[in-house]
């Protein structure tokens, strides 16, 4: 279980994007994950609200979009979709392949409640 | 991927930050920020980090991960038997309690530091780096990480090392790399350890194994060895003395540039760091 480990350090990344950017709070958080991460999105979700408490981002929603695991083949030249423990070519069915998509954990974007500046009242 | 170029920006990714994908859409008063990291950033600078410091003395760094008891240390306590006396080593273990496997590796007069994750089930790039101050890598030529026993949590972690070794023992089954395909991915090279063990556990199939790696794309050649009867020993010892020279011609030519690695400070520091034993 390094989900948490992996939750804390996307909080680290998180409250340090809203502290330059002066935010007051953030509204969301988008994360893509594949399957061959090795990050259950489901335990990452479970140890948000732990790895959250008391900082900027407590209330923010954490979004995940699922990526699929999607290989090139090396031989035919094909791309499609493929199971995590099966990435063989589905046209060709060799096993040479590489892989397009499906290993991402990557922290994709912040959405961010700004400060109203008082002198001007502009937005930051 | 460096997360600086935009070469993470990949195939399967991009229709979420295009103009009107997911990611760009947002309120009045909000402000979306495109970030496009890894999640773990900070271990993966880290972990470079760590490798150019390797690289700047040039040694070999070599992560061995495998399920629990399926002979890692085993494997270097004949590794260290083995290779050729003019080769220094010094290894890194990785365990959640104990000082048990370094002073195993420690008997055969190698320097083995020890790291006690406590309820860590990985070795992380910043504990590989607080070690590293307790080891001077002038003095050595391969350093061995000695991974937690875990066929999950390591895969995720890039310490900083050049090759991945994942061992895989007769009696843990020939089908881990369907099971733990994120592990056996990352691997350089697939050991079969324990092999021993083959005519008494019959049921475990060589092939088989090979057979569900390249289910998973592997390219990783795969050894069979016992540490015990030290049949195959000599293939593996071929496989590092390769290595060693691999790495030694990538140096040569791509040099680590003096004082980049570490901004200027060298890795002898003054000061204090807490204390790992060594």
């Amino acid at each position: 279980m390094h989900e948490l480990a992996i939750c804390q350090s996307l909080m680290d990344q998180v409250e340090t994007i809203a502290y330059e950017r002066n935010a007051k709070s953030v509204t969301s958080i988008v994360v893509a994950m594949g399957p061959l991460s090795g990050v259950e999105a489901q335990l990452l979700k479970n140890a948000y609200p732990i790895a959250s408490a008391g900082t900027v981002a407590e209330n923010a929603e954490l979004v995940i979009e699922y990526l699929p695991v999607r290989v090139k083949c090396t031989q035919c030249g094909s791309e499609s979709e493929a199971l995590p423990n099966k990435l063989i070519c589905k046209q060709c069915g060799d096993w040479r392949t590489t892989l397009v998509s499906g290993d991402e954990m990557m922290l994709m974007s912040v959405e961010l409640e700004k400060v109203k500046d008082e002198k001007s009242g502009l937005m930051h | 991927m460096c997360d600086t170029c935009g070469c993470n920006i990949t195939h399967g990714n991009e229709s979420l930050i295009r103009p009107g994908g997911k990611l760009q859409k947002t309120e009045s008063g909000k402000e979306a920020v495109t970030v496009l990291h890894s999640l773990l950033h900070e271990n993966d600078h880290t972990a470079k980090h760590n490798r150019d410091h390797f690289d700047q003395h040039s040694v070999l760094a070599i992560n061995l991960m495998s399920s629990p008891g399926a002979g890692k240390t085993a494997l270097l306590e004949a590794t260290i038997q083995q290779l050729d006396s003019n080769i220094r080593i010094a290894v890194i273990e990785g365990d959640l309690e104990t000082e048990n496997d370094a002073e195993r590796i420690r008997k055969h007069g190698v320097k083995a530091i020890q790291i006690a994750t406590g309820s860590a089930c990985h070795l992380d790039a910043h504990m590989i780096h607080q070690a590293l101050h307790n080891l001077d890598l002038s003095e050595f030529d391969v350093v061995f990480i000695e991974n937690v026993g875990n066929l999950v949590c390591p895969a995720s972690f890039d310490l900083g090392q050049h090759l991945n070794v994942t061992l895989l023992s007769v009696p843990e089954g020939d089908d881990k790399p369907a099971k733990y395909p994120v592990m056996f991915r990352t691997s350089d090279l697939v050991m079969i350890s324990k092999c021993d063990l083959l005519p008494i556990l019959d049921d475990f199939k060589p092939e088989r194994a090979k057979g569900y790696l390249r289910d998973i794309a592997s390219t990783a050649p795969v050894m069979e060895l016992s540490s015990k009867d030290k049949s195959g020993l000599p293939q593996w010892i071929d496989w590092i003395n390769q290595q060693i020279e691999i790495r030694k011609t990538y140096l040569e030519q791509h040099p680590v540039s003096a004082g980049h690695a570490h901004g200027g400070h060298e890795h002898h520091h003054h000061h204090e760091h807490e204390e790992i034993k060594a």
